[in-house]
């Protein structure tokens, strides 16, 4: 009954469609490490030659070493602590959901979804720069917290899919409820927190309105924002934005190439849930 | 064990606090500041419903509205039709399976600002020469540049980076249909297109509602590529309502007009949200 041969129209067709996903990376690598001149002949063309000055050029300009070590602070703390806060909240929310109390809280934390963030943005920013936090570490504890909404209604569905039985043994073992939770359900929790980590990670690396806004001083900027704030004053030198915009873009296209399975299953388990 | 804390209660506490200092109190206080006439600075006098009347009567917010939910409904259908058949496409028996899947899904990986950028040098540098050379008058100038046009670009852009989650979600969709079921229909003589939408677009309503509703929201929300193709422009041909908001509360001293604003499309959001889950999961009972 099965066949096993491989479609090749469709395989075909797709081949010719991810040339719209690949052309402006296409794009964009062979005209970085072209000159103007070279582009005004031919845009498509390959560089005559690997030259790297738009690159060294580029990195001045932006100060992308700085850019980069912003967006990797940034990410690297968001990820660990909105793994290790946001799995303990949907743990204890997931193990009193039949409490009244609980269920509310769970309600009101899923609900926030659905808030734009234009309602919060200008009492926030005010807020913000009233405690001192215009800077990555506040920008860290907003990712945080606004991830809250979203993980926990991943987190609350997969935990309820966890016996309960195993922890009762561990508590008649004498094992505390947190100890419960960090030895017993947070390594349990592995794929959630692979899913979670990848679309946290996601979020941390590109946002722009939120460092846009919260960020105030130059030095504190990610690479989006540099990107931004190189592009509205340096957008005569095409090729010099392109060595720009390539390198912002690498470090995920790197990890990516390496991680893709891990990370397209990673996201998939986390559109089923 | 009576006088020690529930230790499921310290473990929301903090979260509840810091949930509620840093979400819902900023909200509340937007809300606050919309029945003001406070500029973000100096003093201020509460004004009852005037801010809201005058979003109402503003030409700028309606251009604002209409232009995003012009892009929002559109772009929503396109990303959705888009992706159902590269899912479709990317489900079927292909060589190089796990290739095409990695590149479909690679621009849900990138920054959308920078791909903005990338995309307006080609609207305004790449198919203008084409298009020059093909002796097409049509496109021989930046689409971006023109205020009747420029919102096709953006929709364009919005689209190239959406499809890639969505057809993640219809993929997994995809997954949980059994085999047996197309097995039995070929027996029964069913073609190729009774069969889609027979058994398979049935069988994915649900992940049709959340696709349905999660682009929705989004492109609501648009933001990043107007920054990068337009800002807004030309005049204010492209300006979405969290632009408006953004720049109107931040540069033009309007807090507490734009809360007003904000309020009056947080409003909207929810309630289309709710109606568009109402509606779809109807459908899926129905089917």
């Amino acid at each position: 009954m099965r066949n096993n041969k491989h479609n090749w129209t469709i395989t075909l067709l797709l081949i010719l469609g991810s040339v719209v996903i690949l052309f402006p990376l296409y794009l964009t690598v062979v005209n970085a490490f072209k000159t103007p001149q070279e582009t005004a002949e031919s845009i498509l063309a390959l560089p005559s030659s690997f030259r790297f000055d738009n690159f060294i050029q580029a990195i001045e300009m932006t100060n992308f070493f700085n850019a980069f070590g912003n967006s990797f602070y940034i990410t690297v703390l968001t990820v660990v602590f909105t793994l290790l806060t946001n799995s303990m909240v949907a743990y204890a929310i997931a193990r009193n959901l039949h409490k009244r109390s609980f269920k509310i809280l769970f309600y009101y934390f899923v609900s926030a979804m659905f808030v734009p963030f234009p309602i919060i943005m200008l009492p926030l920013v005010k807020q913000m720069s009233g405690l001192g936090l215009m800077n990555p570490t506040g920008l860290v504890m907003l990712y945080i917290v606004y991830g809250l909404a979203f993980n926990v209604f991943l987190y609350v569905g997969y935990i309820k899919s966890i016996p309960k039985e195993l922890e009762e043994a561990a508590i008649v073992d004498g094992c505390s409820r947190w100890g419960v939770f960090w030895r017993i359900i947070f390594p349990l929790l592995a794929p959630m927190n692979a899913t979670v980590g990848i679309l946290t990670a996601l979020w941390a690396w590109n946002d722009f309105l939120l460092p846009l806004v919260i960020l105030s001083d130059r030095s504190d900027m990610t690479l989006p924002l540099v990107q931004f704030v190189f592009q509205s004053q340096f957008s005569t030198n095409y090729n010099l934005a392109f060595a720009s915009y390539l390198m912002a873009l690498l470090p995920m296209i790197i990890v990516y190439v390496i991680a893709q399975r891990w990370i397209i299953s990673g996201v998939t388990k986390g559109a089923i849930k | 064990m009576s006088k020690k804390i529930n230790p499921y209660v310290l473990m929301v506490l903090p979260a509840f606090i810091i949930f509620f200092s840093f979400h819902t109190y900023p909200m509340l206080q937007g809300v606050f500041y919309s029945f003001t006439n406070w500029r973000g600075y100096g003093d201020w006098d509460f004004v009852g419903f005037s801010n809201y009347i005058s979003v109402f009567q503003d030409g700028r917010a309606r251009d604002a509205y209409f232009f995003t939910f012009q892009f929002a409904i559109i772009s929503t259908i396109l990303v959705n039709i888009i992706s159902l058949i590269i899912a479709l496409g990317l489900n079927a028996k292909i060589k190089f399976m796990k290739t095409l899947r990695a590149v479909y899904f690679m621009p849900n990986i990138l920054s959308i600002l920078i791909v903005g950028f990338i995309f307006n040098y080609i609207f305004a540098i790449f198919v203008p020469l084409i298009a020059e050379s093909l002796g097409l008058t049509t496109l021989a100038t930046n689409i971006l540049g023109n205020p009747d046009l420029a919102w096709i670009g953006i929709v364009i852009v919005a689209v190239w980076q959406a499809a890639a989650f969505n057809t993640i979600l219809y993929l997994a969709g995809l997954a949980t249909i059994s085999q047996d079921l197309y097995e039995a229909s070929s027996l029964d003589g069913a073609n190729k297109w009774q069969e889609f939408w027979k058994i398979t677009f049935p069988l994915i309503a649900p992940f049709f509602t959340i696709n349905m509703v999660l682009a929705m929201k989004n492109f609501l929300m648009v933001f990043d590529h107007i920054m990068a193709l337009t800002g807004g422009g030309p005049g204010r041909a492209t300006e979405s309502i969290s632009l408006l908001i953004y720049r109107g509360g931040f540069q033009g001293g309007e807090f507490a007009y734009q809360s007003a604003n904000a309020v009056i499309y947080f409003i909207i959001i929810v309630t289309i949200s709710v109606i568009q889950i109402r509606y779809l999961q109807k459908r899926e009972v129905d089917m």
